[in-house]
């Protein structure tokens, strides 16, 4: 087994350029809402005041950074270390989803210059759902980039600094597994709080457990789709037998979470409102079928040792999850009084423009850090 | 026409000049919302008729305010043209005879004028012990009302109390007050409710049956819909100080004295049907209930005058206008723009396409293989 | 050690299991309404939709007029929003012509804060930006501890804080009962303005003992009703109208201290139908069961370190490769 290598190559490339650009976009119209206030470039209002920066960018963005976790609970809590050449860009990707998770709440938060008041003891509320998650994810930003730090200090050849890191970082391994698992539960109780305004089919106390797991197998899926994605445009080590290995657990995982879930809202009373062809109903029955498909597919053996069958599962996976989040903050979410909401174009462009970031720090990343094994 | 002496009656008569009679007929018609063609024709009427039409006014339980109305304002010369107008043949506070003589004037003109004299009464019929609380010449007044009435052109009944009871209708109503319609069911009463009421609305029904031999449309409670069509509240001169929530709370106080609207101290405006604040009381701003700083007390509308206490605030029933208020829910967010939508879409079709390009790649991978 | 691993694997699930069963069991936590709590008491049968009480508003909390529409003309708010913290709607069915009736009728509701006795957003603010004051229990808004993530707007059930989405320094705004008022002795706005007695302020257990009197009330029949405050001796008598059984507010998310009275289902005057426990009681149960003295995390935390540090060791006996010389990159 080789050490980690940069891929090397060109870094000004057209996706580059055409990523540049859609982040300049994204420049421009942030300079608006800080100008402006936040009606000027987005649809978010008094019935809908979390919209789609906080679904996506927050909600969905950090269950896509959630791979580096669930590697390392593999790996670390279920002593799988076979694992273990995955777990480096899986933990880039974690960084990149959180930092911009961090970013995009700085951009959506009304009074951001006083942000810093979640750290003053006196003006803390410990009842509040949020601040744990607050909390939680700007500690685990703060984790995430020391676990990376091995990388630079790689790259600058500090190896004497890297070796002293390396020994106590057990305690940032194992703050990288807890705090996650603290604050991704916390995004599904935060929803809890939203009570009669979430529709029933996703308003439930057990929001944090489904959260959790769903985080996780999110996590798995994000893991093999960003390694089939990669393997097929850079030269690095093939990985498509812990792959097909890796994926032996989704039938399971998500067969629990599948029966947590229906038997909450069966339990409830609710499983009707689910067949009853509105939007809601379908957006149910969509979320849990994108689920369902790839948990019968991947359920045999021989689909999981085809590329192709492996990535498509994973992205219907990935696609389940951001749809449950989605459903959970903004489609289930009904606040009355004839309130509707649609991303507007600004905001969704300022979504695209952070995306775009994500994406030129990966290609910087890959190609001038020791991310990938190489073939 | 002011300072009039009423020493010689048939002598101020004849002082009536064309212009001011044109005039008042323009009023009368103007008042009643018809076109000003109206008045010639009324004049016309009025003057032109081969007798001038006999007018039979009886009295009931009342305190012949409705009569004082007529007689005692200084509208321009509103005594001269009733008694030039009309011929009227029995009028118990105006009758120039008394007892046997009044009476027999009574039946001479219903025997002379059968079929087309106007019977105008004045307060309510007690019906209760067999009418004895009100009797003229030895008879109930109700019988006479049924016998006069029988050959009645039409009915005109004056005043409140007339209409539906008036003030001796209320609880408990001892003598068993009842309004002339409920005596007469069957016939067309006119009612002029108010207390009193105001002699335009009764003049102008008056004039209006004389000119076009008919009756003005009525409502249901068969007032003309003229002057009666309407809510107090809805024409009200202090209806801005209700809409923007400025009430007087006590009588003298400094809303009160500013002029603020009235409905804190039991106005019942909002559910009283009359034209006093379109036409007022006679000559001069201000001469009616509320200009002069009184709640409105719903003397023209059955079941509020005299039934519900005096500083009572009313129901507001009619409120108007309906659209400002917000309703329970307002379609409100803005949705999907054309500009969202395509973005949007540019964004799936690029996620799109760069899955189905890895796709395709993994694919070779494998048949590489 | 594998067996260790597992026993404490173990604990840990059952542990993780047993808390997340918790929320289901419903921990109490109850939240009592305060002894000296005011209120107001809102008897939608008495209000003749006038909006005194949103002028009133408005001038008491120094508020600049709204205008919605094409006409440019009146105030005329559709909604509460930043700039309006208190509005009058109207109910209406069929023909509209019967006040307080369900059917072809009508019936005005007010909406503002309804200072609940468990409030949402006092909960779900991470910064203390809301507040519930100890003695009155008014619910009030701090600008300085605000962050603005709005998550009090998602969090209350009758949608009350608003935002000001066109200030680039916006702040959350809401009906703070008028408590600058209090402060001098005076009445809220809203209660000062209303000519009919339909907006009550008071003390909430005087509010509540009137409003069920007013339950009582046999329909038709006169009675005295109190106008501005409980105590201000100004009274109405009227009628008394048919109300629905039911004080909004006695016990919907565990009570609030604005309780209202209608002749028509509080469903389609735009309030909701709302448990008697608060939304926020179970997530603080959920959070205070997984967090409480941070105990759970930091043994879990203890396990994590243990596990990963044994997986070092263990890594680095059988695979020898791994921690071999690094390449420099080029």
């Amino acid at each position: 087994m080789k050490e980690e290598q940069p891929l090397g190559g060109r870094l000004f490339t057209p996706t580059f350029l055409f990523c540049l650009l859609f982040f300049i976009i994204a420049l421009f119209l942030l300079a608006k809402r800080f100008m402006y206030g936040l009606g000027a470039v987005t649809n978010m209002s008094d019935g809908y005041p979390w919209g789609l920066w906080i679904a996506f960018d927050v909600v969905v963005g950090t269950a896509f950074g959630c791979g580096g976790y669930a590697m390392a609970l593999l790996i670390y809590v279920f002593n799988k270390g076979e694992y273990h050449p995955l777990i480096r860009p899986a933990l880039m990707t974690s960084l990149f989803g959180y930092s911009l998770a961090g970013l995009a709440v700085f951009i959506d938060v009304g009074r951001y210059w006083q942000m810093y008041n979640i750290f003053l003891p006196w003006y803390i509320n410990p009842n509040s759902v949020l601040l744990e998650v607050a909390l939680c994810i700007g500690a685990y930003v703060v984790v995430l980039w020391i676990e990376f730090t091995p990388a630079f200090l790689q790259k600058m050849g500090a190896d004497s600094a890297k070796k002293s890191l390396e020994k106590i970082m057990f305690i940032f391994i194992a703050l990288g597994i807890l705090l996650p698992t603290m604050h991704q539960s916390s995004l599904g109780t935060m929803m809890v709080v939203a009570g009669s305004k979430l529709s029933p089919l996703w308003w439930t106390p057990w929001l944090p457990l489904l959260f959790l797991i769903s985080c996780i197998f999110m996590g798995f899926a994000i893991v093999i789709f960003e390694a089939s994605a990669t393997s097929t445009r850079y030269k690095i080590a093939d990985e498509s037998h812990m792959l097909s290995k890796l994926s032996g657990i989704f039938p399971w995982m998500i067969g629990i979470y599948l029966l947590v879930r229906f038997a909450d809202v069966a339990v409830r009373g609710h499983l009707g409102l689910a067949f009853k062809g509105d939007l809601m109903g379908n957006m149910f029955l969509l979320e849990n079928l994108l689920l369902l498909v790839p948990m019968c597919i991947l359920f045999m053996p021989a689909s999981r040792n085809n590329a192709r069958v492996l990535f498509f599962s994973a992205i219907s996976i990935i696609l389940a999850g951001t749809l449950y989040r989605f459903n959970c903050y903004l489609i289930g979410f009904n606040p009355g009084g004839g309130w509707t909401y649609f991303p507007a174009a600004g905001e969704i462009l300022i979504t695209v423009g952070i995306v775009s970031l994500e994406i030129m720090a990966f290609l910087w990343f890959v190609k001038r850090l020791p991310i990938y094994h190489r073939a | 026409m002011k300072n009039q002496n009423y020493c010689s009656l048939n002598e101020k008569l004849s002082e009536i000049s064309r212009r001011d009679f044109m005039k008042f007929c323009g009023i009368v018609a103007a008042s009643m919302g018809l076109p000003l063609s109206a008045g010639p024709q009324m004049a016309e009427a009025a003057t032109k008729a081969k007798r001038r039409p006999p007018v039979i006014w009886l009295h009931g339980q009342e305190c012949t305010g409705c009569t004082e109305i007529l007689l005692r304002p200084t509208h321009p010369s509103l005594e001269h043209l009733i008694l030039d107008l009309i011929s009227l043949d029995y009028h118990e506070t105006l009758n120039a005879g008394a007892g046997h003589q009044a009476e027999a004037a009574l039946k001479q003109s219903m025997k002379e004028n059968a079929g087309k004299y106007i019977l105008v009464v004045e307060g309510s019929a007690p019906l209760k012990d067999g009418g004895k609380y009100c009797m003229i010449g030895g008879r109930p007044f109700v019988d006479i009302v049924k016998e006069t009435a029988a050959k009645a052109a039409a009915v005109v009944a004056i005043g409140s109390c007339a209409s539906w009871g008036g003030w001796q209708s209320s609880s408990p109503n001892p003598t068993g007050a009842t309004g002339i319609p409920e005596v007469l069911k069957g016939t067309t009463v006119v009612s002029i409710p108010g207390c009193p009421p105001n002699a335009y609305n009764f003049l102008s029904t008056v004039l209006y049956f004389l000119t076009f031999g008919k009756l003005p449309a009525l409502d249901e409670k068969a007032r003309p819909k003229f002057a009666y069509g309407r809510l107090i509240h809805e024409n009200c001169e202090r209806r801005a100080h209700f809409d923007a929530g400025r009430f007087a709370k006590q009588f003298g106080d400094e809303g009160h004295r500013q002029g603020y609207c009235l409905y804190e101290l039991g106005c019942k405006g909002p559910i009283t049907h009359a034209n006093c604040p379109s036409i007022l009381y006679y000559a001069g701003a201000g001469t009616w209930p509320v200009g002069t700083g009184h709640p409105c007390f719903g003397c023209t509308e059955e079941a509020v005058g005299f039934k519900i206490p005096l500083h009572t605030q009313a129901e507001v029933s009619q409120v108007t206008p309906a659209a400002a208020h917000a309703p329970i829910e307002t379609a409100q967010g803005k949705g999907m723009s054309a500009g969202a939508a395509g973005v949007l879409g540019g964004v799936a079709g690029v996620a799109i396409g760069a899955g189905a390009m890895i796709a395709k790649n993994l694919g070779q991978s494998d048949e590489g293989e | 050690m594998e067996i260790k691993r597992r026993d404490f694997l173990k604990t840990v699930a059952g542990g993780a299991a047993l808390a997340l069963a918790q929320p289901a069991m419903a921990l109490a936590r109850e939240k009592a309404r305060l002894p000296d709590a005011v209120g107001i008491l809102y008897d939608a049968t008495l209000c003749i939709g006038c909006k005194a009480c949103m002028v009133g508003c408005r001038k008491a909390n120094n508020l600049p007029v709204e205008m919605t529409g094409s006409q440019n003309l009146w105030d005329n708010p559709m909604d509460l929003s930043a700039k309006t913290f208190n509005i009058i709607k109207k109910y209406k069915n069929g023909t509209g012509q019967f006040k307080d009736r369900e059917i072809n009728g009508f019936s005005f509701i007010k909406r503002h804060c309804m200072h609940c006795v468990d409030a949402a957003c006092v909960s779900a603010c991470p910064a203390t930006a809301m507040t519930k004051d100890a003695k009155t229990g008014i619910v009030s808004y701090n600008k300085d501890a605000c962050i603005g993530c709005r998550y009090c707007q998602v969090a209350c059930p009758f949608n009350i804080p608003k935002f000001e989405w066109d200030n680039p320094f916006p702040k959350i705004t809401k009906c703070q009962l008028c408590d600058h008022l209090l402060a001098k002795g005076q009445l809220p706005g809203c209660c000062n303005a209303c000519p009919t007695g339909a907006s009550l302020f008071g003390p909430v257990a005087a509010l509540l003992e009137d409003a069920k009197r007013r339950q009582k009330m046999q329909p038709g029949k006169y009675y005295d009703f109190s106008v501005a405050s409980t105590t201000s001796g100004r009274t109405q008598y009227q009628p008394a109208a048919r109300y629905v059984p039911r004080i909004y507010g006695e016990s919907e998310v565990g009570g609030t201290q604005v309780l209202m009275l209608a002749g028509v289902p509080f469903s389609n005057l735009g309030l909701p139908d709302l448990p008697s426990t608060s939304y926020v009681a179970m997530a603080e149960n959920i959070q205070h069961t997984l967090y409480k003295g941070m105990i759970l995390p930091v043994v879990a935390f203890g396990g994590l370190a243990f596990l990963v540090k044994r997986s070092g060791k263990k890594k680095e006996m059988d695979l020898p490769a791994e921690s071999g010389p690094d390449i420099k990159p080029d």
